[in-house]
């Protein structure tokens, strides 16, 4: 019989993994070219001396300048900001509220609600644009009328109304973060020693002395993060915030796109790598905070299993 | 804080009492119709396999469980509805449950600042909690960051200075190594004799609970099969469960032949037709004539000698054989093959060389005195 099972040679091997290291390499650059290069080349054409978006002429801190004397620019930032804010304190207490709620709630109704939660993150943001929309105008034809008939009957003048706003957005953009934080506070929740709680109890603390001592500050990374997730979707999004906006308030997104239609300019690449600090920024604050506590985690299972791994029981 | 014993308390010898304590879990009965009387100042140890209702037993005492009937009384006061954060025992846990967003001294003095004792005084007794456990210095350390007998030491301080009228345990040695385990009893010993705190302490470790207790429960099944000094459980086991599960024993099944309910004595017929003597250890048991019995003898009340038995009045003689022998540091254990069926044999060594001459194979006999018999009808 003949031998098949001869190996080739460890040299034809080598070679061939060689090619294969290498063809995944040049890959995995592409991928990462593909995705940071347009980034890079906004940044780079934001330092542009020239007037032209197209041909770089020197780098200067030119349009920086131009972007931040630029009334509606700032004012545009200045919405971004307050809605982010806004949102980020707004879902990030209803959030955290919901899903203490949910870790008391039975199984059966939790499920529900965990699928609704996750519900909310997946409906693009188009649609909840247009839900949202219709909901506000239906809802102020309906309440607008009621405040002026309360009005008229107390005779208080004219009637306040109320319209789209930046309120409309930070309601909207609350809608889909909350649910982040949910998912977030939950998580973090679910992998939480109740022991802790008992401890505390067995340690002569109340209920309420014990969530503030013991569970609030378990939380706390979650909920930090939570809320820098909630304001830095809620700075970048431009869609739902185009539907919900009211007349003359844009946010900073809705402003950049509006300029897109007149030419794009050196400013708005200014703006872009200023809005793209802001935002890489935070998700590496939210990445610090996510790793440190994840290796407090690591390191008490390691000292709480180490010494019962060395036990003969 | 908890009420001191106001003078309505019944008996104030007792720390802890439990009367016919039953806890249901939906259809599965956790703990039933236990009762118990745990004195002021005694190292008290509830024993068994896990899923013996044990731990449900301590948690009840600590508030975390109520009980579905019976009640439970602390220094003499009735603790039903009481919540865990208004009783004066405290516990140390399984896993530890060390706060970990603090460090060692703001875990040790947590359940001081609950109850609003000064700054000073915290720092004072949190010092002394901390000398007691010989921890002092570890103040600012993260408790993740300590070893798991670190710890350890961090949670008994941390439940040790509120100066607790009962403190709970938690099988709290379970996740440390053999030899650090071993340290850790003689000081668990050590630190309840020294304070004079009752000490009720959950395990399912029978060489723990000999080496510390003043009173060991056994439990199974949520009910208590015996209580009594770990001296009483050895020498005296009521039933084939705590003698299997206190120590080894040797079991030969037969039924009663003679029975001196009186004089607490009885003879058992084994298949083989031979007749043992021996005590019945249960005294309420009421067993008749016929009933299927066992006799447990201890391994190290076996006899070994070469040859052949020959019958001696108040001893029981049987041929066998060495079926394996096992050098174990301190003594050697043999198995034997007897007529009676397998036995275990065991012969501590007294710091001389072994003159035995008995080897595996050989053909020998074993004798055992009467009162090494121990009858249970149960």
């Amino acid at each position: 019989m003949t031998d098949r099972t001869t190996p080739p040679p460890r040299a034809a091997i080598d070679r061939a993994g060689r090619w294969v290291d290498r063809a995944f390499r040049i890959q995995a650059t592409a991928l990462y070219l593909f995705l940071y290069v347009p980034i890079a080349l906004v940044v780079l054409f934001s330092f542009n001396a020239g007037n032209r978006t197209g041909e770089l002429r020197g780098l200067s801190l030119r349009w920086y300048q131009v972007a931040v004397e630029d009334p509606f620019a700032m004012g545009a930032l200045q919405n971004s900001f307050v809605v982010g804010a806004w949102t980020a304190v707004i879902a990030t207490t209803l959030g955290t509220l919901a899903a203490l709620a949910l870790q008391r709630t039975p199984r059966r109704i939790r499920a529900v609600f965990e699928a609704i939660t996750y519900v909310a993150i997946i409906i693009p943001g188009i649609v909840i644009g247009i839900a949202t929309l219709i909901f506000f105008v239906n809802a102020f034809a309906w309440i607008n009328p009621q405040l002026a008939g309360i009005w008229a009957a107390i005779g208080a003048g004219a009637p306040p109304t109320i319209g789209t706003g930046l309120h409309t957005i930070i309601a909207a953009h609350v809608l889909f973060t909350m649910a982040i934080v949910i998912v977030l506070v939950r998580a973090r929740l679910a992998g939480m020693d109740r022991s802790l709680t008992e401890a505390s109890f067995d340690l002569f603390a109340s209920p309420l002395r014990t969530f503030v001592q013991v569970t609030l500050p378990q939380l706390r990374p979650a909920i930090i993060t939570g809320a820098l997730l909630a304001f830095t979707f809620s700075f970048d999004d431009y869609v739902i915030a185009s539907f919900v906006a009211g007349p003359g308030k844009p946010t900073l997104p809705m402003y950049v796109f509006s300029s897109i239609r007149r030419g794009i300019t050196p400013e708005i690449n200014a703006i872009a790598a200023m809005v793209l600090t802001v935002t890489v920024t935070l998700l590496v604050i939210v990445s610090l905070i996510y790793r440190r506590s994840s290796r407090i985690a690591a390191a008490q299972r390691a000292a709480a299993t180490a010494d019962a791994a060395a036990g003969t029981s | 804080m908890p009420s001191p014993p106001d003078s309505t308390s019944r008996d104030v010898s007792a720390d802890v009492e439990l009367i016919d304590v039953t806890k249901r879990f939906g259809s599965v009965t956790a703990v039933d119709h236990v009762a118990l009387q745990i004195e002021r100042g005694s190292f008290y140890s509830l024993l068994g396999p896990s899923g013996c209702g044990k731990t449900t037993t301590l948690r009840m005492i600590a508030g975390f469980e109520q009980p579905t009937s019976g009640e439970i009384l602390i220094a003499g006061v009735p603790v039903a509805g009481v919540p865990p954060y208004r009783r004066n025992v405290n516990t140390v846990f399984q896993h530890y449950a060390l706060f970990p967003h603090m460090d060692v001294a703001r875990n040790v003095g947590y359940g001081l600042r609950q109850v609003g004792v000064t700054r000073d005084e915290e720092q004072r007794r949190v010092g002394e909690a901390l000398d007691l456990v010989r921890l002092s210095g570890y103040d600012r350390r993260r408790t993740w960051e300590l070893s798991g007998g670190q710890q350890q030491r961090v949670a008994l301080a941390r439940a040790l200075v509120n100066r607790p009228t009962v403190l709970l345990l938690d099988e709290p040695l379970g996740a440390l190594d053999l030899k650090l385990r071993k340290e850790m009893q003689l000081e668990l010993k050590g630190l309840q004799q020294e304070l004079g705190i009752t000490f009720v302490y959950v395990t399912h470790d029978q060489d723990e609970a000999l080496t510390m207790s003043d009173v060991i429960v056994v439990m199974r099944d949520g009910r208590v099969q015996q209580q009594g000094s770990p001296e009483a459980l050895y020498e005296r086991p009521v039933n084939r469960f705590v003698a299997g599960f206190i120590g080894q024993s040797n079991t030969i099944a037969g039924r009663l032949s003679g029975l001196d309910l009186d004089g607490g004595m009885a003879s058992v017929e084994t298949p083989t037709g031979l007749v043992l003597n021996g005590r019945i250890t249960d005294h309420g048991a009421r067993p008749s004539i016929g009933d299927e019995a066992i006799v447990a003898i201890r391994p190290e009340r076996l006899e070994i000698a070469p040859g052949t038995p020959s019958p001696t009045a108040g001893w029981t003689s049987v041929a066998g054989r060495i079926h394996q022998e096992t050098y174990l540091g301190d003594q050697t254990e043999y198995r034997l093959a007897t007529d009676l069926g397998q036995l275990v044999a065991r012969r501590a060594h007294h710091g001389h060389a072994e003159t035995t001459t008995v080897r595996s194979g050989e053909s020998i006999s074993v004798r055992w005195p009467d009162d090494a018999n121990l009858v249970l009808v149960a």
